[in-house]
C-alpha cells in the first residue's frame, strides 16, 4: 500500500434503523435514516473532526466505523480492505487496529474490575504478550496517560471523571491502534478537565502518529483538535474541509449558523460573526425532508432545494478539497478568511432571523 | 437603584451525609438589581445549584444546616414559613431546570401544567389558565400554541420543551428567575434561540435572572455581572466586562486558558487547570484553590495553604486572591500573551 492511499475509505456509507410496529404481525413500517450517504476519508496520523447536532447521525458514524453496527449500504474500506461486512473472524486483525474512546467516562469502564484489568483486556482477546509481561505494559501505558502507574489494582470509582477517560484513552492504546474513533471524548468532563484531556489526545497523536476519527458538537474543540473538518446534518455532510476554510470561509449555510450559534467568551458587545438565528428544530430522520434537508430551516431555500438534493461538491471559489452540498453556497467574500473584524460597522449586515414560514411545527 | 431587589448574605449551606459535613456553600454573598442579569459559573460541584435551590426553599429541611441571610425585596426566604414560600415560589420567584423532559410531568398536558401555577396564584379558572397558557405559549414562540396547548411533553422537541417551561416559569410574571444551566442539554443553535428568548422576555418584564451556568460563552452572551464560584466560594466577582477582559483570579485565568476558541492558533496546547475540582466534604484549608494554583509560590510562604483570602470588592468588583494587585497585572498580562485578543 502506497502511503498516498488514505487509512480509511468510507463511501456511500448508510444506516437505517427499521422501524416495527402493527399487529398481530409486526413488519418494518419505516426507517431511521441515520446515516444516509457518507463519502469521507481519513488519512494516516490525520484527524477528521465530524461535527453536528444530536441527531445528526455522527455517533451511528463512528459506530458503523468500528463495526460496532452493521451497515446498510456502502463500503468501509481500511488500508484498501473492504471491512464492510467483514466476518468476527476476519475483523479481528482489523479491529485491534481500530480502538474506540467513549463519551461516558461512568458507563464505559466495568465498575467491578480494577484498572489493571480493564486495560490488560485487549491484550488477553488478542493474545498479545508484550516484552516484559502485560502488567508492565499497563504500567507503561498508564504513564503515557498521565495517571500514577501504582493505581494498577485500583477500581474506576476511585477515580474522577477525567482520570477515568484517561483509563478508557490508555485501553484504547493498549494495542497500539493506527485508528482510533472518539465519541465525544470530553463532552461529559468539565471545561478545566477537558483541556487537560484534549492536550493529552493531541500528544498522543503527533508523538505516536494515530489518526482520528473526532466526534463532537463543540465547534472550538474541533477546531482546536482536527486538521480536517466534516458537518453532518440529519445523516449527511454538509461540507467537509481542512480547518482553515472551513471556520474561516464557510460555503455551506448551516455551517455559518452553526459557526455564528457558538458563544464566544469575550466582553465584546459586538459578536465576532454576524448572527445567523435558525428557526425551528431539527426534522426527524424518520421522514427527512425531500432534496436538500437543511432547506426547511434555510434562509435561502427555494423550489430547486426541495426537488434536487444537491451534491457533495467543490463549488467555485473554494480551494482543493473543500467540498459542499448546497445549491446557493455562501459567498467567500462575506466572512474574512483571518476572522479577526471585530468592528460591527464593517462588513454586510444580514438580517436573517426573520421567521420562514416553512420553518417551525 | 439603590437596594437590591435580591441580597444573599453569607450564605452557609451544609448537608450531613454518611461520610460527614459537605460544606456545598460556604460563606457566598451577592446582590442583584432589577432587570438586571447575574451569571453564576463554577464546575460540577462548586455549589451554584444548592445556592439556588436554597435562595427558592427547595433543600430538604432535615438533612440541610443553612446559616446567613436571603433578603427577597426585604423579606427574609431563611426565615419565611413554608406557606409563606409556597406563596412566593412561581409567583414572585421562579426557576428554569436544566433537563426539560425530566422536569415536566409526562402524565399532564403542557397546557395544565402551564396553568396549575396560574391557577395557584390568581385563583383563575380552568378556561382562564388555559387561554394564559396558551398567550405564554405564543410569548415563548411556539407554532400553533392553541393547538400544542394539549400536547404532551414527549411530543414536544427539546428545545420546544425548554420553551414550554419558560412559559411556566414565567406565567405569573416574577420577579425574579432563576435558570439552572438551561441551555446545557441543547444543541447550539437552539441555544442561541432559548437565549434570544430570555433576554427579550428581560426586556419586555424587567425580570431579573439569575442564570447558571459553566460555560463562559454563555455568559458573554447574556450575563451583566458574573459570579465566578469554587469550591462552595465565591472567588471573584465584577461586571461582565471585567470579569472576561481583565479576570484577577488565578482559577478564572485557568478557565479562561482551558477553553479552546473559534479564532486564534491552533497548533498551540491548551492550558488546562492541573488537577481536579475538591471534594467539598474534605475541602482544603486556607484558599480551596490552592492545590491547583500555580501561584501559591509567589505569595509566599505557606500563605495560601493558611489562610482563606477574603474577598474584598470595591464597587461589586473584586477577587479572593493572596496575589497583590502588581502581581496579578504582572501575571495576568503574561497569560493574555498566549491569547488571542
Amino acid at each position: 500500500m502506497s502511503s498516498k492511499d488514505p487509512l480509511l475509505d468510507v463511501s456511500g456509507l448508510t444506516k437505517h434503523f427499521p422501524i416495527k410496529g402493527g399487529f398481530p404481525i409486526r413488519r418494518t413500517v419505516g426507517a431511521v435514516q441515520a446515516v444516509d450517504g457518507l463519502d469521507f476519508t481519513v488519512a494516516e496520523g490525520e484527524s477528521l473532526g465530524l461535527v453536528g447536532e444530536s441527531g445528526c447521525g455522527k455517533s451511528t458514524t463512528g459506530r458503523l466505523i468500528t463495526r460496532l453496527l452493521e451497515p446498510t449500504a456502502g463500503t468501509i474500506s481500511y488500508r484498501g480492505q473492504d471491512i464492510t461486512h467483514a466476518t468476527r473472524k476476519e475483523l479481528a486483525p482489523v479491529r485491534s487496529e481500530i480502538q474506540m474512546i467513549f463519551q461516558d467516562p461512568y458507563a464505559s469502564l466495568n465498575p467491578r474490575q480494577t484498572v489493571g484489568k480493564i486495560i490488560t483486556a485487549p491484550m488477553e482477546i488478542n493474545d498479545i504478550n508484550p516484552v516484559g509481561g502485560r502488567e508492565a505494559r499497563v504500567r507503561e501505558l498508564l504513564e503515557t496517560v498521565g495517571l500514577n502507574p501504582e493505581h494498577y489494582n485500583r477500581f474506576p470509582h476511585e477515580f474522577s471523571g477525567g482520570q477515568r477517560q484517561r483509563i478508557g484513552v490508555a485501553r484504547a492504546l493498549a494495542l497500539e491502534p493506527k485508528l482510533i474513533v472518539a465519541d465525544e471524548p470530553v463532552s461529559a468532563l468539565d471545561v478545566s478537565i477537558q483541556a487537560q484531556v484534549v492536550n493529552l489526545l493531541q500528544k498522543l497523536q503527533k508523538e505516536l502518529g494515530i489518526a482520528f476519527l473526532f466526534i463532537a458538537h463543540d465547534l472550538a474543540i474541533v477546531r482546536h483538535f482536527s486538521q480536517r473538518v466534516a458537518v453532518m446534518y440529519l445523516g449527511k455532510i454538509v461540507e467537509i474541509a481542512d480547518r482553515e476554510d472551513l471556520y474561516g470561509n464557510p460555503r455551506h449555510p448551516y455551517t455559518r449558523a452553526l459557526l455564528s450559534a457558538v458563544p464566544e467568551a469575550t466582553a465584546d458587545d459586538t459578536p465576532a460573526r454576524e448572527r445567523i438565528r435558525l428557526v425551528g428544530d431539527v426534522p426527524s430522520p424518520v421522514n427527512p425532508p425531500s432534496g436538500c434537508r437543511f432547506r426547511t430551516r434555510c434562509w435561502k431555500a427555494t423550489d430547486k432545494c426541495a426537488s434536487e438534493a444537491p451534491p457533495l461538491v467543490r463549488v467555485e471559489g473554494s480551494r482543493e478539497g473543500h467540498l459542499t452540498a448546497c445549491h446557493y453556497p455562501e459567498d467567500t467574500q462575506t466572512v474574512p478568511a483571518v476572522p479577526k473584524a471585530r468592528d460591527a460597522s464593517s462588513g454586510p449586515k444580514l438580517d436573517k432571523t426573520t421567521e420562514d414560514p416553512k420553518a417551525g411545527a | 437603584m439603590s437596594t437590591p431587589f435580591l441580597s444573599v448574605r453569607d450564605l452557609r449551606v451544609h448537608f450531613s451525609t454518611e461520610d460527614g459535613m459537605v460544606k456545598a456553600v460556604d460563606g457566598l454573598s451577592f446582590d442583584i438589581e432589577k432587570g438586571k442579569t447575574l451569571g453564576i459559573v463554577g464546575e460540577s460541584g462548586s455549589g451554584k445549584s444548592v445556592t439556588n435551590l436554597t435562595i427558592l426553599g427547595l433543600h430538604h429541611p432535615d438533612h440541610t444546616e443553612i446559616e446567613g441571610e436571603i433578603l427577597l425585596d426585604g423579606q427574609d426566604l431563611l426565615a419565611a414559613s413554608e406557606r409563606e414560600l409556597e406563596r412566593l415560589r412561581g409567583n414572585k420567584m421562579a426557576m428554569i431546570f436544566q433537563d426539560s423532559l425530566a422536569s415536566l410531568s409526562p402524565y399532564h398536558t403542557i397546557g395544565r401544567q402551564i396553568g396549575e401555577t396560574y391557577r395557584k396564584h390568581t385563583g383563575a379558572s380552568k378556561r382562564e389558565a388555559r387561554a394564559r397558557a396558551v398567550e405564554m405559549l405564543t410569548k415563548v414562540g411556539i407554532p400553533q400554541p392553541d393547538l400544542r396547548v394539549d400536547d404532551y411533553p414527549h411530543q414536544f422537541s427539546g428545545g420546544m420543551r425548554q420553551r414550554a417551561m419558560i412559559a411556566m416559569a414565567l406565567v405569573c410574571d416574577p420577579e425574579l428567575l432563576i435558570a439552572d444551566e438551561p441551555t446545557t442539554a441543547l444543541d447550539v443553535t437552539v441555544q442561541a434561540q432559548i437565549m434570544d428568548l430570555l433576554k427579550d422576555l428581560q426586556q419586555e418584564t424587567g425580570t431579573s435572572i439569575i442564570f447558571i451556568t459553566h460555560d463562559l460563552g454563555v455568559i458573554a452572551d447574556i450575563a451583566d455581572d458574573v459570579l465566578v464560584m469554587y469550591g462552595g466560594r465565591c472567588v471573584e466577582r465584577g461586571t461582565k466586562k471585567e470579569v472576561l477582559r481583565a479576570p484577577q483570579h488565578p482559577y478564572t485565568w485557568g478557565l479562561l486558558g482551558s477553553m479552546p476558541s473559534l479564532e486564534g492558533p491552533v497548533d498551540v496546547p491548551l492550558s488546562p487547570i492541573p488537577g481536579s475540582p475538591p471534594s467539598l466534604l474534605n475541602p482544603p484549608t486556607g484558599c480551596r484553590f490552592h492545590p491547583r494554583c500555580t501561584f501559591t509560590e509567589q505569595v509566599g510562604g505557606k500563605r495560601c495553604a493558611t489562610d482563606q483570602p477574603p474577598l474584598e470588592l470595591t464597587a461589586g468588583r473584586g477577587a479572593a486572591c493572596h496575589l497583590t494587585a502588581e502581581q496579578r497585572a504582572e501575571f495576568f498580562t503574561d497569560f493574555a500573551g498566549t491569547r488571542p485578543n
